[in-house]
């Protein structure tokens, strides 16, 4: 049974709400593809979770669904058949109305995509042709769909009175009004706090079934799109390598970048250790004419190297391209989850913060934060946005001035802001930043980077200045060539281990990691993680580790403070926190925090740490259960 | 350098490029190809152009041609000294508003605010009638004009730098804030700077050739092309030459320095946009970092 035949036989037997065929996107004006000959159908109802890393062309897939391409970009084949027509061989104008009608879309920010000088009534309105048709019942209908508060004092309000999650839930509204066959939602729960998210996913599941429509939910969140999707497509290169049933994809992986990739999502139940992928995903213009993974594909054969590799289907429905799909599984290296195995910290406390109270002008950010971070310790710090962490973070810095309360570094005083404290002090205590796009200078080589930091502590000559950069660049896996590259030359993770390096050429005993993997996709993150971990081993560094996913802090941190509003809500050991969570609010960010389930045929390739394993379900029935 | 290949592509830089060359070509070899001195009584006044004067006679019987040769490099020297006195100042003042912030931001940004609200042409009467029509001075007042705009461009811009996190690391490490402010600051507001820059001497251009055309400036029987429009004005019926000429040049030299200062922006900035680009999908990314 060829694919044609698959696609034609679902078409007799059920209506497909859209059918996407050979779509590809080149950048404009050469045969640089970023989407390569993608195909899929949905049936109404159905929704597609489109999976993928920065750069694997999932977001381009989702815009060029609706016809649209980025400025730069061509669709320069395929087709999009929507309702009986296609999407890409429409007039613009016609096209126009295509996208009230037939496909509708909800972007990433809302904020920025809702018209702030609006109030709600002009919004809503807005998404009918015939301002007739918006009437007061019809748009309070819409509120109550989304579940935001059905009241006329509600539609009288602006976006900026809304929060992070009801101006998503509006912008949901307006793609829902015309019960659209197909709604691309493009990452519209990054950036809102655990809680919100797993509501308006909540509501985008109810409404998709409830009216038939189907929806292409694209994000870079396997547990997320575990959670909400049927389907699930995972991109790379610009590419489908592997689409098929959510439990079939997520659990029995077939290809080799499925089962990286989840290996790389952090398990709240921390029953694996992540796993990166080394190297990184080749650009648009440096596409392989084999398989794309190839070239980070520990079971590539020479074969997957030197021809196209075909889509395979399966007869349960499955795609996957690969020569060897599901083979040789477990011949992926077993991970055992032995980073508990670390010397259990000194006694000695190297930073104790006590009664720290900080304020942004008349805001109180943090109320009496007493914390305590042994030597060679890493001491997790979770909450929302929100919560002061990263001012907490930058207080102990000497970021943030605004403040009263004592700190202090090895029984030492450490003052308040970078500028009172001795040079020693600010040598000691490194922070690294979360947004590797941002933190190191764009104009400035890497290498060169790290020797001016070096240079504010020491005078050395040329050659030991040099010697002291290589080795703290090989410290984070870079090779000394790094040293004359410039930033913008460098993928988001070699980035961030650049800015690793530059904090420990100077040798510090306490690094500040600020969110420092949000930015980073999960394969990178795991790096990251990885090298934090084996760093803390080696140079006995104690760490504070800023995160907002719980689900990490297994795989890092002995210890765990967990902030709310400003407070801290609990503290303790790592594992007991995470095990027998005390605080509402820790109860809250496990119970929501998306997460799937490794499936028991990874479970069995892993013969990870049978304690922990065993650990972990008493977790679940402890936190999980409820 | 990656940028030269970006600019080059742009229609509007070879166009802009074209027009700074023939107009830099008459002023800076022009005065050697001169055919007559160009205070020297050739003719009669206002003589249509002719074998013995190409371009035509002006107002006192002197060669037109002489005169435009010669009276470009004065005006093209004053606008630069003007400029980059002006933009030095701005971007001083505009960084050390930016980066000290509070209360000698505003103390700078309204004294600037003040210099801004005299009308200019005004001003520098003014002060031309107090001290005398002197290079030095225009100098100084065109200068003077461009301080304020070049500030404000450069405090922006310093805003935005000042709240990377590149910064905040030489402020957890200590680094002084002079140089925090020269190394770290600096090379990365240069781009808005370098266009700045460029219109500034476009206005500077405009500027001198009006203090010029009123008398404020460059004194006859000196050869300055804003001079020369003023001058020969009354004999437009008979010889235009010496007045559409003149005017030509400066306005090739204003739209061919205004399109060349948004050439290289345009390159500058659109090298910034394609190295995020090497990132593919920013969006992706920028999601990730909200989060």
């Amino acid at each position: 049974m060829t694919a044609v035949d698959i696609i034609q036989s679902e078409g007799a037997t059920n209506r497909l709400a859209i059918n996407v065929r050979n779509l590809s996107v080149a950048l404009a004006g050469s045969s640089d593809v970023v989407v390569d000959d993608v195909s899929f159908t949905l049936r109404p109802g159905e929704i597609l979770g489109l999976v993928g890393e920065s750069g694997s062309g999932k977001t381009t897939v989702g815009l060029a669904m609706l016809g649209y391409s980025r400025r730069g970009l061509d669709i320069i084949a395929g087709s999009v058949v929507i309702g009986g027509e296609d999407i890409l061989t429409l007039s613009d104008e016609q096209r126009r109305l295509a996208r009230r009608s037939l496909i509708s879309y909800v972007p990433q920010d809302p904020a920025t995509a809702l018209n702030p000088t609006l109030r709600l009534r002009t919004q809503l309105s807005e998404s009918f042709a015939d301002p007739a048709e918006a009437t007061e019942d019809r748009l309070l209908q819409m509120l109550a769909e989304v579940k935001l508060p059905a009241t006329s004092a509600f539609l009288h309000r602006f976006t900026h009175q809304l929060s992070g999650g009801q101006q998503q839930r509006i912008a949901i509204a307006m793609a829902f009004a015309h019960r659209p066959h197909v709604i691309v939602m493009d990452e519209p729960t990054t950036g809102l706090d655990v809680t919100t998210q797993s509501h308006i996913l909540e509501t985008i599941r109810h409404l998709c079934r409830q009216h038939h429509v189907a929806a292409v939910y694209v994000s870079h969140d396997l547990a997320v799109v575990g959670g909400l999707a049927d389907r699930v497509a995972v991109m790379y290169a610009g590419r489908i390598l592997e689409l098929g049933a959510a439990e079939r994809v997520l659990r029995r992986p077939d290809h080799p970048y499925t089962q990286a990739l989840i290996r790389a999502v952090p398990d709240l139940k921390g029953r694996t250790t992540i796993q990166g992928i080394p190297g990184q995903a080749p650009d648009p213009h440096h596409r392989p004419t084999g398989c794309a993974f190839a070239a980070r594909c520990n079971m590539a054969a020479d074969s997957c190297r030197q021809q196209a590799v075909p889509s395979l289907h399966t007869a349960d429905n499955h795609v996957v391209q690969c020569l060897f799909p599901g083979e040789h599984r477990d011949r992926l290296a077993p991970v055992s989850n032995d980073w508990q195995a670390v010397p259990m910290a000194s006694a000695v406390t190297a930073l104790s913060v006590a009664d720290l109270t900080a304020f942004h002008g008349s805001r109180q950010i943090l109320q009496g934060i007493t914390l305590e971070v042994p030597r060679q310790t890493c001491l997790a710090l979770v909450g929302e946005s929100g919560s002061g962490k990263t001012t907490l973070a930058r207080s102990i810095a000497g970021l943030h001035h605004d403040l009263t309360g004592q700190l202090s570094f090895n029984g030492q005083d450490l003052p308040i802001g970078s500028r009172n404290r001795s040079r020693d002090l600010r040598r000691r205590i490194q922070y690294v930043f979360q947004n590797p796009y941002a933190s190191l200078n764009p104009r400035r080589s890497i290498g060169r980077s790290l020797e001016v930091a070096l240079l504010e502590f020491e005078k050395l000559p040329g050659v030991a200045l040099r010697e002291r950069v290589i080795a703290a660049l090989e410290s984070v896996a870079l090779p000394a060539r790094f040293a004359s590259l410039y930033p913008h030359q460098l993928s988001g993770g070699q980035r961030q281990r650049a800015a690793i390096a530059r904090a420990l050429v100077l040798e510090p005993e306490f690094l500040i990691c600020d969110e420092v993997t949000s930015a980073l996709d999960v394969s990178v993150q795991a790096v990251v993680v990885d090298l934090l971990r084996r760093l803390q081993h080696e140079r006995g560094l104690a760490m504070l580790f800023v995160t907002h996913n719980l689900a990490l802090v297994r795989n890092i941190a002995q210890q765990v403070a967990v902030l709310q509003s400003g407070r801290i809500v609990e503290q303790g050991d790592a594992l007991d926190v995470l095990e027998r969570p005390q605080a509402e609010e820790t109860l809250r960010l496990l119970r929501d925090a998306p997460h799937f389930e490794l499936g028991e045929t990874t479970e069995r390739d892993l013969p990870v740490n049978r304690g922990i394993v065993a650990v972990a379900k008493g977790l679940q029935s402890t936190a999980l259960a409820g | 350098m990656t940028l030269w290949p970006r600019y080059l592509r742009s229609g509007s830089a070879i166009f802009s490029t074209v027009l700074l060359t023939i107009v830099f070509l008459t002023t800076i070899i022009g005065p050697f190809f001169a055919p007559a001195s160009s205070l020297d009584f050739i003719g009669a006044p206002f003589q249509g152009p002719n074998a013995h004067a190409w371009l035509g006679t002006d107002v006192l019987g002197r060669d037109v041609l002489s005169r435009i040769l010669q009276g470009g490099y004065r005006i093209l020297g004053l606008a630069a000294a003007a400029t980059a006195l002006g933009v030095l100042a701005g971007i001083l003042l505009g960084m050390a508003a930016g980066y000290i912030k509070g209360a000698v931001d505003e103390i700078i940004m309204r004294l600037l605010d003040v210099v801004l609200a005299f009308p200019q042409i005004i001003l520098a009467l003014l002060f031309v009638s107090i001290i005398g029509p002197v290079p030095w001075l225009i100098v100084l007042i065109v200068a003077g004009f461009h301080a304020p705009q070049v500030a404000r461009v450069a405090r922006a811009a310093t805003l935005r730098v000042v709240e990377e996190d590149y910064v905040r690391f030489a402020e957890t490490i200590g680094m002084p804030r002079l140089r925090i402010l020269v190394q770290e600051i600096f090379p990365n507001i240069m781009t808005p700077l370098i266009v700045e820059a460029g219109l500034r001497f476009t206005y500077s251009i405009a500027l001198i050739a009006g203090l010029n055309f009123l008398g404020l400036g460059t004194q006859p029987p000196i050869p300055d092309w804003g001079l020369m429009i003023n001058e020969n004005r009354i004999g437009m019926a008979t010889n235009p030459w010496p007045v559409v000429v003149p005017v030509l040049l400066i306005a090739l030299l204003t739209i061919g320095t205004n399109l060349l200062a948004d050439a290289i922006g345009r390159a500058a900035f659109g090298l910034d946009r394609g190295s995020r680009e090497t990132q593919p999908a920013s969006s992706d990314e920028t999601a990730t970092v909200q989060a």
